[in-house]
């Protein structure tokens, strides 16, 4: 009977040393972070961003983030969703400042009021890639809405994002602009990011829309090339806004519009021009901040 | 295959070098998933004891509510706890929206059910006899409850690993109640998940593997708890 009473002791033991081994772990979580020349702690410190995938599966945000952070003592939280939720988010006043790619519903929130300081960041483009073999024939066309028009009608596999993201909304637009309506077996939505799309047109020999700089960022792995490129309509186009701070007294609206101010800073401007250079041999990026929309691209 | 070579490297070498953010999202999720388990263990060992000893109205009918919620998808939980967590919500002073805390809530709603569930299945497996043959030695209410459970210490232990494993292998509660923000609430399925969608699969599979080797490790100490002599 003593022994069994020591069995549980030991074992009572043991769970209030995982216990504590838990807190101390939690204890090690206050500690100052490294890096002398910190900007003070702002009042509210904690900035919530929604963006679009893109920003983040590129690794930019990897490298503007801790440079807005050290600069400003914001602890910034990166929510990487489609344009569609983050739009969403900043709809219903969840986020503080958003980073889209999905001009024509931004300008919506904007009319709304739902957003404020609306700034022109940067942009790339859109690309069409599909199997090296191209069953479609898209390389011969001219303009992207032909492009679409030719996978169409060849009805050849094309994988979509469907998941309301900036890429979607645009590929929905450019539909739309073939005079086509996408449906039937070839047509599959993915619903998910647009690394996980561009893996399954690879995986099914299909075609897709992406941004460039998550192709590139994959590219070695995809068994897909560029099939048409370079139409004025396959901008992709980024803009930084802060959500309007009336709509809750949550929103940190000083964080965010230091993060607007920064985005479209002359030094941040320059890191996006850098950015890619190094690792793809060309920018993901081109900076964009000063310029109106029409001159885009131009 | 050669993917998944140069994946086992690169986590050996993870392991090995103790890459600071890896380490960091290695006890993060270690902490996390421990705390909801520890958490869930405080609900669901009462619960499933009272569902197993008392009898009372709808108890059935509640048991298999329970048993039901050993099932519980996680992007269910993960989808509910923000609608409440969120500014607008009706929790959404307390700000723990994507914080580890809100992972670990999610996480321990998630585990409550299994261990209350197995808790309950433990017990009632006991021979009625022996409660009987322990109240007649004059045994009161909270002795007999404590025989009782230690009976039971091997499925209760079950309980416990089946709890922590089903947390720790989650990724749709902790992607959306914690957002994957990176240094904050990166845990490894969700990092696992965006290495893959960032095309970066040899570190997405060494990931893997380092998950697989903390669930294992945990389990380990938790077998060698159960079955020690």
């Amino acid at each position: 009977m003593i022994g069994t009473k020591r069995k549980t002791k030991k074992l009572l033991l043991a769970a209030a040393s995982a216990i504590l081994l838990l807190l101390s772990g939690c204890a090690q979580d206050k500690e100052p972070s490294a890096g002398g020349a910190q900007a003070e702690t702002p009042a509210n410190p904690d900035l919530i961003l929604a963006t679009t995938t893109s920003t983040q599966d590129s690794g930019l945000l990897d490298v503007l983030i801790p440079e807005f952070e050290k600069a400003t003592g914001y602890k910034v939280k990166t929510i990487a969703v489609g344009s569609g939720q983050a739009l969403a988010m900043g709809e219903k006043g969840e986020a503080d400042v958003l980073l889209t790619h999905a001009p024509a519903s931004e300008k919506k929130l904007v009319e709304n009021k739902d957003v404020v300081n609306y700034q022109l960041v940067m942009h790339n483009d859109f690309i069409l890639v599909g199997p090296p073999s191209d069953p479609a024939k898209v390389k011969e066309m001219e303009t992207a809405a032909e492009a679409f028009k030719a996978i169409y009608d060849s009805k050849s596999i094309f994988v979509s994002r469907g998941d309301d993201s900036g890429t979607d909304k645009k590929e929905k637009a450019l539909w739309e602009e073939a005079g086509v309506e996408p449906e039937g077996q070839w047509y599959q939505e993915s619903g998910s990011g647009m690394g996980q799309t561009l893996n399954i047109a690879s995986q099914k020999g299909g075609y897709t829309l992406t941004d460039r700089a998550t192709f590139l960022a994959q590219k070695e792995n995809l068994k897909l090339e560029i099939v048409f490129e370079g139409d004025k309509s396959l901008l992709n186009i980024y803009h930084v806004m802060q959500v309007n701070p009336e709509k809750n007294d949550k929103i940190n609206s000083e964080g965010a519009k230091a993060f607007v101010e920064f985005m479209i800073d002359s030094k941040t401007q320059d890191m996006i021009a850098e950015f890619g250079k190094d690792e793809y041999g060309e920018p993901l990026f081109f900076k964009d901040a000063g310029l109106s929309e029409d001159q885009v691209g131009g | 295959m050669e993917l998944v070579y140069s994946g086992l490297v690169k986590a050996f070498r993870m392991l090995i070098t103790g890459d600071p953010e890896v380490y960091r999202i290695t006890l993060l999720t270690l902490r996390v998933s421990g705390t909801a388990t520890l958490i869930s263990l405080l609900f669901g060992i009462p619960f499933g004891t009272v569902l197993a000893f008392t009898k009372f109205p709808g108890r059935r009918l509640l048991l298999s509510v329970v048993n039901t919620g050993m099932g519980l998808p996680p992007v269910v939980v993960g989808l509910w706890i923000s609608i409440f967590l969120w500014r607008s919500g009706p929790l959404g002073f307390l700000g723990l929206l994507y914080t580890p805390a809100a992972i670990i809530i999610a996480q321990a709603v998630i585990a409550s059910p299994i261990v209350a569930g197995l808790t309950a299945a433990a017990l009632q497996q006991i021979d009625p006899k022996l409660r009987l043959q322990i109240k007649a030695l004059g045994a009161t209410g909270g002795q007999c409850l404590w025989l009782m459970l230690k009976e039971a210490r091997f499925s209760l232990l079950a309980a416990v690993i089946a709890g922590f494993g089903a947390v720790v292998s989650e990724v749709g509660a902790s992607m959306m109640v914690g957002g994957n923000v990176k240094g904050l609430t990166r845990v490894l399925t969700t990092a696992t998940v965006m290495e893959v969608s960032k095309g970066n699969y040899d570190v997405a599979i060494a990931l893997s593997v380092i998950l697989v080797l903390l669930s294992y490790l945990t389990t380990l100490w938790l077998t060698l708890l159960q079955q020690k002599k």
